[in-house]
C-alpha cells in the first residue's frame, strides 16, 4: 500500500474488466486531448475540427461506410495479432504478411490460368497461404536459431515492401500502364463486390468478422488455443506440460500471417484492383493493427471493435485532408500518442484508488 | 585500377553510411546493458533528421543543427524512460509507440520542408597530409565528416566506461540484476532513464547525420528502416561497443552496395539486401550457438520493482 | 530475557546497535510484520527464528531499506533513523546476506564488490578492490579468488563474498537470512567460526533461520516470530529445543511423522549409469544409478546445485540425458518427451512452483488438467470438454482442500499453500506410478508442510514410487526409505533411512566419504 496525498493505493493483481475497459477509454480521451495542439499548429480550434470530423463522418451513410472500408484490413491483421501476442510471439510484421498476400492475389488475379469462378476463391486461398509463409519463417527463425521476432518481422516487412516496388517496377509493371509503377487492372472476375454506394468489399469485412469468432473460439475451447494461452503466459509450465512450442507457434503464425494476407487480398480485390507501392496497398494497417490487438487486450472479438475505431481515426484523416487541408500523417501521430497513453495508463489497472481516511493511518502509528 | 578505385570508393562510401548506425548502435547498446530495449531508434533517428535539418537550414549552423538533434532524441528517449521505468509500461509496445510517433511528427513538421537540399551541409574534413596517401588515403581520409571519426573515438571511449570504470560496472549490473544493484545502494530507476536518455542522444545525432552531412537534404522516410537495423546490430554486435564498429560498417557497405551494384540487379532488390542481412545475420550468429555471442543482458526488457519475488 | 555472560562479553553493558520498535508491515493479503520488536547489541549473535512465512526476511528487507514499513520506528546506535534504501541501511553500518543471493553472476568476484562501493576509483575499481577482499578474506577466514567470475563459485564460495560485500562496506551489524540453507553441515561448522570471530571484533549478527539445533548452537538471543508476530525472546542458554519449536508453531510438536513400515513391490523406476549436462553445457550427471520401488521413498540429499536438478530434469524428460538408460516400469523412457513420460505415469511436483508449475493467469481449473489437457474426458478430437473439466476441478479442489474463492480464479491469486495442493492435486490424480517431487514443502506454513508430507506418504501407501528431492536435511530423514546423497554429479552412496546419522550424511554431501561402491 502506498500513500499519495490523500489518497491510498493498493496494489492489486487481476482488474475487473469495467476497470480495463474505463482506464482503455481514459487513454484515448487524453489521447484525443494530447493531439489538440496539431490543430492548433494548423490554426483550427481543436473543438470545432472534432466537432466537424464526427458530422462529416457520421451525417451519412456513404462517409460512415468509410469508417468500415478502412476498419477491414485492420480487423483482419488484428485478430491475428492478437493470437500472436497471446502465444508471446512478437509479431511486427502483419505490414510484410499483408503484402505478401496481396502480392499472392495479385498473382492469381492476373498470371494464373483457372476458371473465372473459382478465381477469387483462390485468390483468398492462395492470399492466406502467403501470409502463412511470411508469417512462418521467423518463426521458424525464432525457434530453430533464436533470431529475436521483433526484428526479423519488421526486416521482413522491409524485404516485402522492396519486393513488391520490384514486382510493380519490373517483372509485373502492366504494359497498359505506361509511366505508373502499377499492375495492368485485375479481370472482373478477381474484384470484389461493394455494399451498394460504398467501397465496402463486404466478404472481406464479414470474413474478418467470422474469423474473430471462430478464433476467439479457438483460444477458449480448443486444445490448440488452451496450449497457446499456457505458452504464451508461462513457456517453462509449457515445456513441463509437454507441449511442443514449435508446433503450437507455427500453428500460431499460419493464422496469424494468414489473416493479415487475407486483408492483403482484401485490399488487392477490393480496392485497387491492381498491385501498386506498398505504402499504397497498406497505408501501414500491419503496423495499425498493433495498435488495435493492444487495444483489445488480446480478445479477438474486441479487436473487431477497437478495429473501428481506427478506421474512425483513418477516415477522420482522409476527411481532414480533403475538407480541412490538414496532412494525412496526423494519423500516425496520433496513433504513436494513442499507444502511448494507452500502455502508460496501463499502470492504473493495477492500483486501486481509495481515499485515505485519517484514523486509519494514525492508530497503526500510535497504537502500541 | 579500376577494381582498386571501386574498392577504395566502396570502402569510403560505407564509412560514410556505417555513421549513422554506429552511432544509433553505441547508444542502444548502453539502454540495452541497462536492461532497457528501446525500439524507438527509428523515431528517435527520424525526429533527429528533421530538427538537424531544419535547424541548420534555419541558422546557418550545421552544429547547431545537430545539437538540436541530439536533444530531441534524447527528449523522446526521456518519454520512453519514463514509460517504461517509471510506470512499466511493455518495453516492445513503447518503442513502437514511439517509433510511430516520431515517424508520423517528422512526416507532419516536414512537410513544408520537403525535397529541399540544404545550403550549408556538415563540411568534410580535410587532412592535407594523410588523404594523399595512396589507397588508403582516400579509403580513409577524404570526404569524411568528423562524426566519422567522432563515432570510432566514442566506441573505444564508450568501451572503456563500460567494461573498466565505476559506472560501467554499474551499468552493466543495473541490466544484468537490478536486484543485487538496488541492494548495493545504486539507484537503478536513475541508472536506466540516463542509460536510455543517452542512447536517444546519440540516436537522434545518427539521424541528424543523414540529413545535415550524408544526403544533405529532408525527404520524409529518410531513415529507411535504419532505426531498425540498429536494434540488430546491437544484438550482432554483442552489446559490445568496439564490436559495434566494424558491424556497423559492414552494414554500411551494404547499403552502398545497394546502391552500387544497380548495374547487375534492379534497385529494388538491392535495397532489400541490408534487411535481408540483418535476418542472415543473425540466424548465423544463432548457428554458433549463443555462448560463443555472447549473451543479453539478464534482465533485459523486464521493469525493475523493488521487493517483487 | 538478559543475554547470557558466558557466549561473549556482557551485551547489556553495551548500548544496542539496532532497534526495530513496532514495525508493521501488511502486503496484499497479509500482515507480514505486526508491531515487531526487534534489536542487537554489539558482540552478539541474535537469532531470529520462525516458520517459512513468520515475516522474517520483511522486517530485515526493512532494517536494509528495501521495504518501507507502513507504521513503527528503526533507531541505530540510540538515534531514531529513517532508512529509505539500501543506501542509507550501508551507511548506517547495516550490512545484509539475503536469502536468495545478490550477485551478478556473469560479473567477476571483484565487479561485485566494488558495485557501488564508496571509495573506489573511477577506473578500474575492480583491482583497486581486490587488495582489500584478499585482506579481508585472510581476516575472518573467508577464503575466495577475486578474479573469478560468480557463476564459477560454489554456493558456500558466493555466500562468502556475499559477507565480504557488508564487511568491506563496514557493516557493524550483519543480517544472515538463512545462511545455512545452502551449506553442508560441516561449512556451517566454518560459517559459525567466522561469525564467532566477527562476534569477538564487536559486530552485532542477526542470524535467520527455522533450523533450532544450529541456532541454540550459535546464537546468544533468540527472537521468535510467528505470523508475522514476536512470540518471545530468550537467552540461548535458558530455553531448550522444545520451547523453541512450541513458540514457534504455536503447539506441542511432534518431531516425527508416523509412517507405516516400507514394503516395496516390483521395481517401478530404474537408472543406469545417466550423464547429462547442465545449462553452461558442464557435465552434472556423472554416471547416477539408482532403482526405486513401487510402495518406497527414495530421498535425494544434497547441497543445491550438485545435479539435483539435472537429474530431476532427465528423469520428466525436460533435459536430454547424453549417456545412460531409464526404464519406467520396465521400460525404456530414456529422452522420451516429458508428454511421453507423463502419460506413462510419471508424476512432476516441480521445484520452481509457480515459474514452472503453474500457469498464472489461467484459472484453476484449467491449471488442474495442465498435462492431462490433451486426453480424453477433457479434450475429445480437438476440442476442449468444460463439463469434464469442471468436474473434475470439482471434485480435486474438495479432495486436496485448495482454498479458493471459485474455480475461475486465476491461480497467481492463489496462496503458495495452495498452489502446491493445486499442484500435487494434479500431479497426483490418476495414480502416478512414479511420483518425482522436488523440494515440496520448500517456503510452506506448518499446516501445509504436513499436509504435503502426509499426500507423499499415501502416494507410497498405495504403491507409487516417489523420488523426493530437498535440501531440508530433516524432511529427507523423516519421510524417505532410503536415502541417496548426491555430491557433484555423483551418488556418494545409497543409506537406508533408519540407519543414517546427519553427519555421516553432512560427509557424504561434502564430497569426503562414499559409501558402498561407485554406481
Ligand atoms: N513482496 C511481497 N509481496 C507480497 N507478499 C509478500 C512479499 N514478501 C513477503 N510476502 C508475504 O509476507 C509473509 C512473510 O514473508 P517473509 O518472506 O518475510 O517470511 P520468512 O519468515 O522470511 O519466511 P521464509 O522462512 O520462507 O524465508 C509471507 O506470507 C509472504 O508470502
Ligand atoms: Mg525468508
Amino acid at each position: 500500500m502506498r500513500r499519495l496525498g490523500p489518497f491510498l493505493l493498493e496494489p492489486r493483481l487481476s482488474p475487473p474488466r469495467s476497470v480495463v475497459f474505463g482506464v482503455s477509454i481514459l487513454a484515448v480521451v487524453v489521447a484525443l486531448l494530447a493531439a489538440a495542439p496539431v490543430f492548433l499548429g494548423y490554426g483550427l480550434s481543436p473543438w470545432q475540427a472534432y466537432a466537424k470530423i464526427g458530422r462529416g463522418i457520421f451525417g451519412s451513410w456513404p462517409s460512415f461506410s468509410e469508417v468500415l472500408r478502412r476498419a477491414t484490413p485492420l480487423i483482419l491483421c488484428g485478430v491475428g495479432l492478437t493470437l500472436a501476442f497471446r502465444a508471446q510471439f512478437w509479431n511486427i510484421g502483419a505490414e510484410g504478411q499483408l503484402l505478401a498476400g496481396a502480392v499472392a492475389a495479385t498473382g492469381v488475379a492476373l498470371f494464373l490460368p483457372v476458371p473465372e469462378g473459382l478465381r477469387l476463391p483462390l485468390m483468398f486461398l492462395f492470399g492466406f497461404l502467403a501470409g502463412a509463409i511470411w508469417g512462418l519463417i521467423p518463426a521458424f527463425l525464432r525457434v530453430k536459431l533464436g533470431v529475436n521476432d521483433v526484428i526479423s518481422t519488421l526486416m521482413m516487412n522491409y524485404v516485402m515492401g522492396y519486393i513488391v516496388e520490384w514486382l510493380v517496377h519490373g517483372p509485373w509493371k502492366g504494359p497498359t500502364m505506361r509511366g505508373f509503377a502499377y499492375t495492368d487492372a485485375f479481370p472482373l472476375s478477381a474484384r470484389l463486390s461493394y455494399l451498394p454506394g460504398t467501397r465496402v468489399h463486404w466478404l472481406t469485412l464479414f470474413l474478418g468478422v467470422v474469423l474473430a469468432a471462430a478464433v476467439a473460439f479457438l483460444l477458449a475451447r480448443t486444445r490448440l488455443g488452451y496450449e497457446i494461452r499456457v505458452v504464451g503466459q508461462n513457456p517453462d509450465a509449457g515445456r513441463y506440460a509437454g507441449i511442443n512450442f514449435a508446433v503450437v507457434l507455427s500453428l500460431v503464425m499460419i493464422i496469424s500471417g494468414g489473416l493479415a494476407g487475407l486483408a492483403g487480398v482484401g485490399e488487392v480485390a477490393g480496392i485497387h484492383w491492381r498491385l501498386r507501392s506498398p505504402a499504397q496497398v497498406s497505408m501501414n494497417y500491419g503496423y495499425t493493427a498493433i495498435i488495435v490487438a493492444w487495444l483489445a487486450r488480446g480478445s479477438p472479438v474486441a479487436s473487431i471493435f477497437t478495429a473501428l475505431l481506427f478506421g474512425l481515426i483513418f477516415a477522420a484523416g482522409d476527411y481532414m485532408k480533403t475538407t480541412l487541408g490538414l496532412p494525412f500523417q496526423i494519423t500516425g501521430v496520433f496513433n504513436g500518442l494513442m499507444l502511448f497513453f494507452l500502455i502508460g495508463f496501463d499502470i492504473l489497472m493495477f492500483w486501486r484508488v481509495r481515499i485515505a481516511q485519517r484514523e486509519k493511518v494514525w492508530t497503526s502509528q500510535i497504537g502500541s | 585500377m579500376d577494381v582498386a578505385n571501386w574498392l577504395i570508393s566502396t570502402v569510403s562510401r560505407a564509412l560514410a553510411f556505417g555513421v549513422p548506425l554506429l552511432w544509433g548502435t553505441l547508444g542502444e547498446i548502453y539502454a540495452e546493458r541497462a536492461g532497457v530495449v528501446n525500439l524507438g531508434v527509428e523515431g528517435m533517428m527520424i525526429l533527429g533528421a528533421f530538427l538537424a535539418f531544419s535547424v541548420t537550414q534555419s541558422t546557418g549552423h550545421p552544429g547547431f543543427g545537430l545539437l538540436c538533434a541530439a536533444l530531441v532524441g534524447g527528449i523522446a528517449a526521456l518519454f520512453h524512460a519514463f514509460l517504461t521505468v517509471t510506470l512499466r509500461a511493455n518495453q516492445y509496445v513503447s518503442g513502437l509507440a514511439l517509433s510511430m510517433f516520431g515517424l508520423g511528427l517528422a512526416g507532419l513538421l516536414g512537410r513544408g520542408w520537403e525535397g529541399k537540399p540544404l545550403g550549408n551541409p556538415l563540411p568534410s574534413l580535410s587532412f592535407p597530409g594523410l588523404s594523399q596517401v595512396p589507397v588508403l588515403g582516400p579509403m580513409l581520409f577524404q570526404d569524411q565528416t568528423i562524426l566519422t571519426y567522432l563515432g570510432i573515438v566514442l566506441a573505444v571511449l564508450l568501451w572503456l566506461l563500460l567494461f573498466r570504470t565505476r559506472w560501467g560496472v554499474a551499468i552493466r549490473s543495473v541490466g544484468e540484476n537490478p536486484a543485487t544493484a538496488d541492494a548495493l545502494g545504486i539507484n537503478v530507476a536513475l541508472v536506466r532513464y540516463l542509460c536510455v536518455i543517452f542512447g536517444g542522444l546519440l540516436a537522434g545525432i545518427g539521424g541528424g547525420y543523414l540529413s545535415v552531412a550524408y544526403r544533405p537534404s529532408w525527404t520524409e522516410g529518410m531513415t529507411a528502416g535504419m532505426g531498425w537495423i540498429v536494434i540488430a546490430l546491437t544484438i550482432f554486435a554483442a552489446w559490445d561497443p568496439l564490436q559495434a564498429i566494424w558491424g556497423a560498417f559492414f552494414f554500411g557497405a551494404l547499403y552502398h552496395l545497394s546502391y552500387r551494384l544497380q548495374a547487375f540487379l534492379a534497385p529494388e532488390l538491392l535495397k532489400l539486401m541490408p534487411y535481408l542481412f540483418a535476418i542472415v545475420v543473425l540466424a548465423i550468429s544463432g548457428l554458433g550457438g549463443r555462448r560463443r555471442r555472447g549473451r543479453a543482458p539478464g534482465a533485459l526488457g523486464l521493469p525493475y520493482v523493488r521487493g517483487e519475488r | 530475557m538478559v543475554g547470557s555472560a558466558q557466549k561473549g562479553p556482557a551485551p547489556t553493558a553495551r548500548p544496542t546497535l539496532v532497534s526495530l520498535r513496532h514495525i508493521t508491515k501488511r502486503f496484499p493479503g497479509v500482515l507480514a510484520n505486526d508491531q515487531v520488536d526487534f534489536e542487537v547489541r554489539p558482540g552478539e549473535v541474535h537469532a531470529l527464528l520462525g516458520e517459512n512465512g513468520a515475516g522474517k526476511t520483511t522486517l530485515m528487507n526493512i532494517l536494509y531499506g528495501l521495504y518501507r514499513p507502513d507504521a513503527g520506528e528503526i533507531w541505530v546506535k540510540g538515534k531514531k533513523v529513517e532508512i529509505r534504501s539500501p543506501r542509507d541501511a550501508i551507511t548506517l553500518g547495516v550490512g545484509m546476506v539475503h536469502q536468495h543471493f545478490k550477485l551478478v553472476l556473469p560479473h567477476t568476484v571483484a565487479e561485485n564488490v566494488a558495485l557501488g562501493l564508496k571509495g573506489t576509483p573511477f577506473f578500474a575499481p575492480a583491482r583497486a578492490v581486490a587488495q582489500r577482499i584478499r585482506e579481508l578474506s585472510e581476516r575472518y577466514g573467508l577464503p575466495v579468488d577475486p578474479e573469478r567470475r560468480v557463476w564459477e563459485l560454489s554456493a558456500g564460495e558466493q555466500q562468502r563474498v556475499e559477507i565480504l560485500k557488508a564487511l568491506i562496506r563496514g557493516a557493524e551489524v550483519l543480517i544472515l537470512d538463512e545462511p545455512t540453507s545452502v551449506l553442508t553441515p560441516q561449512e556451517a561448522q566454518e560459517l559459525f567460526k567466522v561469525l564467532l570471530r566477527m562476534k569477538e571484533e564487536g559486530h552485532g549478527i542477526i542470524f535467520i533461520s527455522h533450523k533450532l539445533d544450529e541456532v541454540l548452537s550459535v546464537a546468544d538471543r533468540i527472537t521468535v516470530m510467528r505470523r508475522g508476530k514476536v512470540v518471545g525472546t530468550v537467552s540461548a542458554r535458558e530455553t531448550s529445543k522444545e520451547e523453541l519449536a512450541r513458540m514457534m508453531v504455536g503447539r506441542e510438536v511432534v518431531f516425527r511423522l508416523t509412517k507405516a513400515a516400507c514394503k516395496p513391490g516390483e521395481e517401478a523406476l530404474l537408472v543406469q549409469d545417466l550423464y547429462a549436462r547442465n545449462d553452461r553445457g558442464l557435465l552434472a550427471l556423472k554416471g547416477v544409478s539408482f532403482g526405486i520401488c513401487r510402495g518406497e521413498i527414495l530421498g535425494i540429499a544434497g547441497i543445491a546445485g550438485n545435479g539435483q536438478r539435472e537429474l530431476v530434469e532427465v528423469l520428466t524428460g525436460l533435459r536430454r540425458a547424453e549417456r545412460g538408460k531409464v526404464l519406467l516400469l520396465g521400460r525404456d523412457v530414456t529422452n522420451r518427451s516429458p508428454r511421453f513420460l507423463s502419460d506413462l505415469g510419471c508424476a512432476h511436483v516441480p521445484e520452481e512452483r509457480i515459474r514452472m508449475g503453474i500457469v498464472p493467469g489461467l484459472s484453476v481449473e484449467e491449471n488442474l488438467i495442465l498435462k492431462k489437457h490433451h486426453r480424453p474426458p477433457f479434450c475429445r478430437w480437438l476440442f476442449l470438454e468444460p463439463r469434464a473439466i469442471r468436474a473434475f476441478a470439482q471434485r480435486a479442489v474438495e479432495e486436496y482442500a485448495i482454498m479458493t474463492p471459485s474455480l475461475r480464479t486465476p491461480a497467481k491469486l492463489l496462496s503458495g499453500g495452495n498452489i502446491q495442493r493445486l499442484i500435487l492435486a494434479r500431479e497426483l490424480s490418476g495414480r502416478p506410478a512414479v511420483v518425482v517431487a522436488a523440494h515440496p514443502t520448500y517456503g510452506l506454513d506448518v499446516g501445509a508442510t504436513e499436509q504435503i508430507r502426509q499426500l507423499l506418504l499415501r502416494q507410497r501407501e498405495e504403491g507409487a514410487a516417489v523420488l523426493l528431492v530437498s535440501e531440508d536435511l530433516e524432511e529427507i530423514m523423516e519421510l524417505s526409505d532410503r536415502i541417496a546423497v548426491m555430491f557433484r554429479g555423483e551418488i556418494m552412496g545409497i543409506v537406508p533411512a533408519g540407519e543414517a546419522t546427519l553427519e555421516e550424511l553432512g560427509l557424504m554431501m561434502a564430497g569426503e566419504k562414499r559409501v558402498g561402491a561407485k554406481g
